[in-house]
């Protein structure tokens, strides 16, 4: 019920809730559970048995009343405040995410002197102290105010007003409020989610030194019926009462280990309840007087050994030091088991910890990083008579509750260590106790006690802790990161002119390169074929801006491109262009692409698209690690430059209309002008037809583009894109990097044994005689013609010698690494990579499916055109 | 998320970073001479202590410079100044 007067709520400012449908009242200021409890509203019932339960704790570790919000899943009542309008589903231990969360979550960085992890008595202190010093400070509290355990307290608020208010002058402290710290990581970086109005902000804050002030959890007591609505925890009791105005009960039992309970007993008297105190201690404590005076009655030696009530408690079976048993009629009882540090961020700073006899807890030992634990979570706690168990009349164990959440109780902790476990890690895994949503805050330590005295082990062994602290919403880690934003796309200058023409686009790595243009109605099999045929009979052009570029400057880059390529680039005549391969020093393919020599000292590296930035780290890490001496330069001009390739037997015409000089031979280039502007050409293909690429500079990119295609409109220009470049190459037999290799695969498995120098050194070139690298059955990469013509092998799949039975495991001998329809061969085709590939030459192979098997006919790898003739038109 | 001294840049946060595994593995000078046994030592045999490793970095989103620190693999302490 709630009090007439006292708490920190609100009272002009009622707000209307409603869980479950039914609407209630409450309170600025309240939680949800608060508000709650002063309407009597149990939690759901639990996960596997369906047993009521009731509101437990006042914090995090709430180990009941799970709610969903809108969105939002699993919340700990006892976390959520109230808001008028509230509408809250109470759960059976399991929530359901809805999607898409379109909460408003952000991200921000932070660096500071002092991070303050905790804003209570000590926390306060050590932020306050810090602030006096001119330290730039943060203090992160998960609480909406300031003061943790003391906002229990009244008699400390005229003290929490005046240091909330010195905070608050210090020019470089910042508090947080709403914001839980829940992640401990390497040289003190610290993460924190914060709440905010409709989403929340994700905290990255890199702090000079750490004070933990993160307070403790109180631990229940176990005994028979100890989930039943109605047992709380003894320091909650507390804050419902003194924070919220709401007592929880008219007549109460509470049941002690230590002296903190005392507190809450005494607070229930002056609120009018009446006052039970059963201390598991032989002897009374000083404080047993008080309550005594107040109205209370003390039992000494005395346990609560069992409840019962439905749903919600109505009276325990009390035993004397005499082990004596009575029943004693109440409707709460507050237990307090002892009180846990919360040593979960020492722990996950890599800090180890003590178990302590006198508060039967863990508690912080040794720091591995800058970072101190300061009052409870340091341990400066009551101390307390170990109790882990308290046995049933019946010697049952199967209410004896130790992880509510999880359904999980004595029994099956002893079925656990019955079939042999030992570890805690084991037993964890075994009753999956300690893995619910509060990860075993109230549970953990008690479990470790339970199973320390089913072993007889004496004291509980430790345990890890791994952030969250508390569970984080994904929407909170993706912050803006979603959608649009969650990967920068890179477009070329003529990205418009791709978009206005229909083109269909596919992702190469961040770029978003055209993929073909199908005209109105046309399919892709259909667009890729019209396309591949402009290119090989008229004219295509296709926007070839995204190949990597570096240029490499200084007098010794003919020597240093020597050493990285295969094949030699040292006496390259300056005008001319050359294809070249790279491996890594394991001898494997890792990029290919063509060179030009731009000057005695300057050449122009074009790299594949995808691995454009890790050529220029592979070129940077052997410059600077290895060949310092060499005086070369390396700078990526990927963007400066926008390059269109212009394709096809009628390529020459195009470009000869533009009025530019034109390159006078294969593999050439000039530097000239395209319609005034500076314009390089050169003569590469990767189609093995005639071809021009047109380098301007990036921003003339798309009027140089719209030139070409106005130039070769009489010609029948075609736009075409990266299907097409694909077939066009693979008809060729020239291999992309990447796809029909996979980091496995040498130049020589490639049978491209000419690009490999046998006059220098190179990096990768020892290992291409290594006895592996020389294996006779590595898998090489042939041509396949498919026995039906019309049957196209799908890219991937595996390939198997005739005959073999396909019961698993089947022996595979290769896969298909590229697989086309082919307009100038009138068929289908593909390249693989097979086992002794070249010895099989005119062999079949199948390539068994889920519906079928496709039979192909293993050939060279170049089907079209394998003479070369018509690269020069 | 480790603080990592760049000895250009300063302590930057290890995104900005790669990783380049063992430092002091030299290039072999003449990899011809090198029996296939030393060959694949250099290529592909890298220790893996737990406690003080010599490693290289490279400031990739930063200075783009390599450089060789020693780490601590246990507790992530970089031990001296590159």
């Amino acid at each position: 019920m709630r009090l007439p007067a006292g708490g920190r709520i609100d009272r002009n400012a009622p707000l209307t809730f409603s869980v479950d449908g039914v609407t209630h009242t409450g309170y600025r200021g309240d939680t949800l559970a608060s508000a709650m409890l002063a309407h009597g509203v149990l939690a759901g019932p639990s996960i596997h048995f369906g047993r009521p339960r009731g509101i437990v704790a006042a914090g995090v570790e709430e180990p009941n009343a799970l709610v969903q919000v809108g969105p939002e899943p699993m919340l700990p009542a006892t976390t959520v405040e109230l808001t008028d309008g509230l509408d809250a589903r109470t759960l059976a231990g399991r929530g359901r995410l809805v999607a898409p969360n379109d909460g408003y979550y952000d991200k921000t960085h932070a660096h500071c002197d002092v991070l303050v992890v905790g804003g209570g008595r000590a926390g306060l202190a050590a932020a306050v102290e810090a602030g006096r010093s001119g330290a730039r400070v943060v203090l992160a509290d998960e609480q909406p105010e300031l003061g943790g355990s003391l906002l229990s307290a009244p008699d400390t608020w005229e003290w929490l007003d005046t240091v909330v208010a010195e905070l608050a002058s210090f020019p470089e402290t910042r508090v947080l409020t709403r914001a839980t710290v829940f992640g401990y990581y390497d040289h003190n970086y610290l993460s924190i989610a914060q709440r905010r109005p409709g989403g929340g902000r994700l905290w990255h804050v890199r702090a000079g030194r750490v004070v933990l002030a993160t307070g403790a959890h109180e631990r229940p007591l176990v005994f028979a019926g100890n989930d039943r609505p109605g047992v709380m925890l003894a320091g909650a009791v507390r804050t419902y009462l003194n924070r919220y105005a709401v007592r929880p009960g008219q007549r109460a039992v509470v049941c002690t280990t230590n002296d903190s309970a005392y507190a809450t007993a005494l607070d229930l008297l002056e609120s009018g309840a009446e006052v039970l105190v059963a201390d598991v201690r032989p002897e009374p404590p000083a404080l047993a007087g008080v309550v005594a005076s107040a109205g209370g009655s003390v039992r000494s030696g005395t346990v609560v050994a069992g409840t019962d009530g439905t749903p919600r408690v109505a009276s325990v079976l009390l035993r004397g030091p005499d082990g004596r048993t009575e029943t004693v009629h109440c409707d709460l009882v507050a237990v307090s088991g002892g009180w846990n540090p919360v040593v979960h961020l020492h722990s996950q700073a890599g800090g180890t910890l003590r178990y302590d006899e006198s508060l039967a807890a863990f508690v912080p030992d040794a720091s591995r990083q800058a970072c101190v634990s300061v009052g409870s979570a340091n341990g400066e706690l009551d101390p307390v008579h170990a109790l882990w168990t308290v046995p049933a009349e019946d010697g049952a164990w199967d209410t004896h509750f130790v992880d509510p959440q999880r359904d999980a109780t004595v029994a099956d902790v002893l079925r656990a260590t019955g079939a042999g476990m030992r570890s805690a890690e084991h037993v964890k895994r075994y009753t999956t106790i300690g893995t619910a949503h509060d990860q075993g805050k109230t549970g953990g330590v008690a479990t470790l006690g339970v199973l320390a005295e089913a072993l007889g082990a004496g004291t509980p062994g430790p345990t890890t802790f791994r952030p969250p602290y508390t569970p984080v919403p994904f929407a909170l880690l993706a912050g803006r990161d979603r959608g649009a934003l969650h990967d920068p796309a890179r477009v070329t200058p003529i990205h418009s002119w791709h978009v206005a023409r229909g083109a269909q686009f596919e992702n190469v790595g961040q770029w978003r390169r055209p993929w073909y243009y199908p005209l109105p109605g046309e399919t892709m099999t259909e667009a890729v074929l019209r396309e591949c045929r402009a290119a090989r009979e008229g004219v295509g052009v296709q926007d070839a801006s995204t190949l990597g570029k570096i240029e490499l400057v200084g007098p010794d880059a003919g020597e240093f491109l020597n050493r990285m390529y295969t094949n030699a680039f040292a006496k390259l005549p300056v005008g001319t262009a050359r294809y070249g391969m790279m491996c890594t020093a394991d001898g494997m393919v890792f990029d290919d692409g063509v060179v030009l020599r731009l000057a005695r000292d300057r050449y122009l590296a074009t790299t594949t698209t995808g691995n454009a930035a890790a050529v220029l780290d592979h070129f940077e890490e052997w410059l600077q690690t290895e060949w310092p001496d060499l005086r070369v330069y390396c700078t990526s001009v990927t963007e400066q430059w926008a390059t269109i390739a212009v394709v096809g037997p009628l390529s020459g015409r195009v470009v000869g209309a533009l009025g530019a000089e034109l390159p006078p031979s294969f593999m050439s280039f000039v530097d000239t002008t395209v319609r005034g502007v500076p314009a390089r050409i050169a003569r590469i293909s990767f189609s093995g037809e005639l071809a021009y690429e047109v380098n301007v500079a990036g921003w003339h990119g798309l009027a140089v583009w719209e030139a070409v295609m106005a130039a070769g409109e009489e010609f029948g220009i075609t736009p075409y894109g990266t299907e097409t470049m694909h077939v066009l190459r693979a008809e060729k037999g020239y291999p992309i990097v990447g796809q029909d290799t996979d980091g496995t695969v040498t130049p020589l498995d490639l049978g491209m044994d000419w690009i490999v120098s046998k006059r220098k050194s190179f990096v990768g070139r020892r290992s291409l005689r290594r006895p592996d690298t020389a294996r006779p059955d590595r898998k090489q990469l042939v041509g396949l013609l498919p026995v039906d013509p019309d049957a196209l092998l799908p890219e991937g799949a595996q390939l198997v010698a005739p005959g073999t039975p396909l019961d698993p495991p089947v022996p595979m001998i290769g896969h298909v690494t590229s697989s086309y329809r082919s307009a100038a061969l009138g068929r289908t085709f593909a390249l693989a990579l097979l086992r002794s590939g070249r010895d099989r030459l005119g062999q079949v192979v199948h390539a068994p499916l889920s519906d079928r098997t496709i039979e192909a006919t293993v050939t060279e790898p170049v089907f079209y055109d394998p003479e070369g003739t018509r690269r020069d038109g | 998320m480790l603080l990592i001294p760049c000895p250009w840049c300063g302590p930057r946060d290890e995104v900005e970073f790669s990783y380049g595994g063992a430092a002091d593995v030299a290039y072999p000078p003449d990899p011809d001479a090198l029996s296939d046994a030393e060959w694949g030592e250099y290529v592909f045999v890298r220790d893996n202590p737990r406690g003080p490793f010599a490693e290289r970095w490279v400031h990739t989103a930063g200075c783009r410079r390599w450089f060789r620190a020693v780490r601590d693999t246990a507790t992530h302490e970089f031990l001296e100044a590159p």
